[in-house]
């Protein structure tokens, strides 16, 4: 037998299961544009109408595109986090308060640095001091959102605490926590006798992440939108954790974990330290959308004072993103691309047809509740998939393979783990005497 | 500042009116989690209930269709119905699809959130409030010093969800509909064995638990604020939950916790009102921390449901 064109041909078999696993989203995609045309239609709005005008909103021109990937940026940063979390075993709800630590921690380093004054080896080379700002800020972002997010994991691990319940917990705190230090310490000083909007100083200059454009064309291309580095170093951490998570023993240790926790403390690893950096990564993530909110878009800290002021919500539609992406952290950029085109598109579909932007967030919902109710039909698939390969040939399956089916073969949130240990009743026999 | 001025009758008082919502929804919960299906979307569920059940009242008044009272009425069945049709979608995606609960049950949220709020902005726009479940006057009771005010000085809905707790336990407990919940909740295949039908009684406890959410949010909407605006819950649902889990799934337990919950409530509310010395965030933060600080004692004391989350697959 031709060994080469019987590899070309189960590549092509392979490339065909692919699009075929894809399909359950793109169905839930398409069973949610449903419903939302039959709410549209409801409220006497006509459904073609409006999503042409989304589409105008979200990729009609050079701005509007623009808009969508600067919305899509935080989305990516915490659909990353969340797909550590998720693949992991551990529902992270918390990316909102995660994000919120990082950015209190981002631009309280941002502006402290920025005031510094240039040390004086640096001072021909003030863009290097710069970067150094702009590094810091950052790194910290990260570690505040992965103390916050490792808390919850803590919590999991050692106590017992159900994750979903403290990190949503967590994230009323952290939005408190906000209020109170914009309200306070850290109020903009020009702004503390009106005491009007709760927001930080602006940052300097320095410790602005730049913004971005392409060097073609006259002016550039985005040279005169609001697109920023952030989405450039989320694409880079997607592509990362993507190898961390399927080419590293760390992420082959998570995702051993959020498959099948007894399993793996057979073989010898540590589940609840894999539970606390699941969740430190996550939350690490999430904190990165927070900081680079702050230092590429707003250049301050801000909110009105409601949970979503400040996050947009990109705590929770990163979620979305994350479950949209096959929590596969490269399909989460397409997704989180898509998400934030559905916000931007949104607004000028208001604007347009007076349709509140609300219907996206049920949207997304809907999205959530189709994707994660279409896995069985995915799970029935890989059952025979497997049994006719075991029939063709007795090649042992590899259940952490590369995510090549997009969550296909694997299920990351299995039953079993859905609350991770607190609901394996074998686990808490251990504990109990008797 | 003493300590009388803290611990006032009307402190007291709210702390029973604040913790309506959450015995409603977290007995509803209470029922779901016992057959094993960890309901999330308990605030979305919320959120439409208040909606419907204040957009019914709303109609109805502004129209005066029918009586006060009549209108009200509307208002809980409508907030009933539409709760239970979002335990029934519920129920269809964690038992027939087997989805993972606790993400569709984040999914149902977003669903209820985004809907409520699209609704509300499209038929009513600006905050209007309705004339909601009145104080019930008892002779003699209502005019008791401190005694009168603390118990006999809230509307119906308030009581309602006070008698619904030794209901919740007796049903529970002590009837066949109960025995057969804590069967399915606790080993499925045992149940099924004896000719129970899993499937139906996890919807029958779903639907249950968003009927329960529905009228929570419409205790909120049309009893205690007397409005609707957008996200009016602010996660209520989810306190819920954990109060759940806090109350180790018992009936009396769960509304205990929520008295707590609702005491430390009402003391920040009281705090913000004296003007004491304490920045009113922290306040806010409070009852979120001992929370989380109350589910580390709290979740090893009890057996959790052991099929909680686990659709139930018939083995052949």
């Amino acid at each position: 037998m031709n060994k080469a064109s019987g590899f070309s041909q189960s590549a092509l078999a392979g490339r065909l299961n692919r699009l075929i696993d894809f399909a359950p989203v793109l169905i839930a995609l398409l069973l949610a544009l449903l419903v939302a045309s039959v709410l549209l239609l409801a409220l006497n709005a006509n459904p073609l109408e409006a999503y042409d005008f989304m589409l105008q909103g979200a990729a009609g021109s050079e701005n509007a595109f623009a808009e969508t990937l600067v919305k899509a940026t935080p989305i990516l940063f915490v659909g990353i986090g969340i797909t550590i979390a998720f693949r992991g075993g551990m529902i992270n709800i918390g990316g909102e308060g995660q994000m919120i630590a990082g950015a209190l921690a981002g631009v309280t380093i941002a502006l402290i640095m920025g005031e510094m004054r240039v040390p004086p080896e640096l001072a021909k080379e003030r863009g290097a001091f710069d970067i150094i700002i702009v590094a810091c800020s950052l790194v910290g972002g990260f570690l505040m959102g992965a103390l916050y997010g490792g808390l919850a994991g803590f919590l999991k691990a050692y106590f017992d605490v159900n994750e979903i319940l403290s990190t949503i917990m967590l994230n009323q705190i952290a939005v408190q926590m906000m209020n109170f230090l914009l309200n306070g310490i850290l109020l903009d000083p020009a702004e503390a006798g009106f005491n009007n909007i709760p927001k930080t100083a602006r940052l300097v200059t320095a410790a602005q992440l730049p913004r971005l454009s392409l060097p073609i064309g006259d002016p550039h291309i985005f040279a005169r939108t609001r697109l920023h580095w952030g989405l450039i170093i989320a694409v880079v951490l997607a592509a990362v954790i993507y190898i961390f998570l399927w080419r590293t023993s760390w992420g082959y240790r998570i995702r051993a974990v959020g498959e099948n926790q007894r399993a793996s403390s057979y073989a010898g690893i540590n589940v609840k330290r894999q539970m606390m950096f699941s969740m430190f990564l996550a939350g690490g993530f999430a904190g990165l959308a927070g900081v680079v909110q702050v230092l590429g878009l707003q250049y301050r800290l801000q909110t009105d004072g409601s949970p979503a002021g400040f996050t947009g919500a990109a705590g929770f539609n990163g979620i979305v993103a994350a479950l949209f992406g096959g929590l596969n952290p490269l399909g989460a950029i397409p997704a989180a691309a898509f998400f934030g085109g559905l916000l931007v598109g949104a607004q000028k579909m208001q604007r347009e047809l007076g349709v509140p932007a609300s219907l996206i967030t049920a949207v997304n919902g809907l999205i959530v509740v189709f994707v994660v109710s279409s896995e069985i039909f995915i799970l029935q698939r890989s059952k025979r998939r497997v049994s006719v390969a075991e029939e063709e040939a007795p090649t042992p399956a590899t259940p952490l393979g590369p995510p090549n089916e997009l969550g296909g073969s694997s299920t990351p949130l299995g039953p079993a783990n859905e609350l991770g240990g607190s609901s394996d009743p074998d686990m808490n026999k251990d504990r109990e005497p008797g | 500042m003493g300590l009388d001025e803290i611990f006032t009758a009307s402190v007291f008082a709210s702390a029973i009116r604040l913790a309506t919502p959450y015995i409603f929804s977290a007995l509803g919960e209470t029922f779901a989690q016992r057959s094993g299906v960890l309901n999330l979307g308990v605030d979305g569920m919320m959120l439409m209930g208040a909606f419907a059940g204040f957009y019914a009242v709303h109609v109805a008044q502004v129209n005066e269709a029918m009586s006060e009272p009549l209108s009200l009425l509307l208002g809980v069945a409508v907030a009933l119905i539409v709760g239970g049709l979002m335990g029934l979608a519920m129920a269809f995606v964690s038992v027939t699809l087997k989805a993972k609960q606790g993400i569709s049950g984040i999914g149902v949220y977003l669903f209820g959130l985004g809907l409520s709020e699209l609704l509300f902005q499209q038929w009513v726009g600006t905050p209007k409030s309705v004339s909601g479940f009145p104080r019930i006057n008892f002779p003699l009771l209502t005019d008791l010093p401190i005694v009168g005010e603390i118990f006999f000085h809230h509307n119906l809905l308030v009581y309602l969800a006070f008698a619904l707790v030794p209901i919740s336990a007796f049903v529970l407990n002590h009837t066949t509909f109960g025995l057969m919940i804590r069967a399915v909740g606790q080993n499925p295949e045992a149940a099924d064995a004896m000719g129970v039908n899993v499937a139906r009684v996890r919807y029958a406890t779903t639907i249950i638990g968003g009927m329960m959410a529905g009228l929570a949010g419409a205790s909120l909407s049309i009893a205690l604020i007397n409005l609707f605006q957008q996200n009016l819950t602010a996660g209520q649902g989810f306190i819920a939950v954990a109060l759940v889990y806090f109350g180790g799934w018992r009936p009396f337990a769960v509304a205990a916790g929520a008295m707590l919950f609702s005491f430390v409530n009402a003391l920040q509310l009281q705090i913000k009102v004296i003007g004491a010395d304490i920045p009113s965030e922290f306040a806010v933060m409070a009852p979120y921390v001992i929370t989380i600080i109350a589910l580390v004692f709290a979740t090893k004391r009890h057996e959790q449901p052991t099929a909680l989350t686990k659709p139930y697959e018939r083995g052949e």
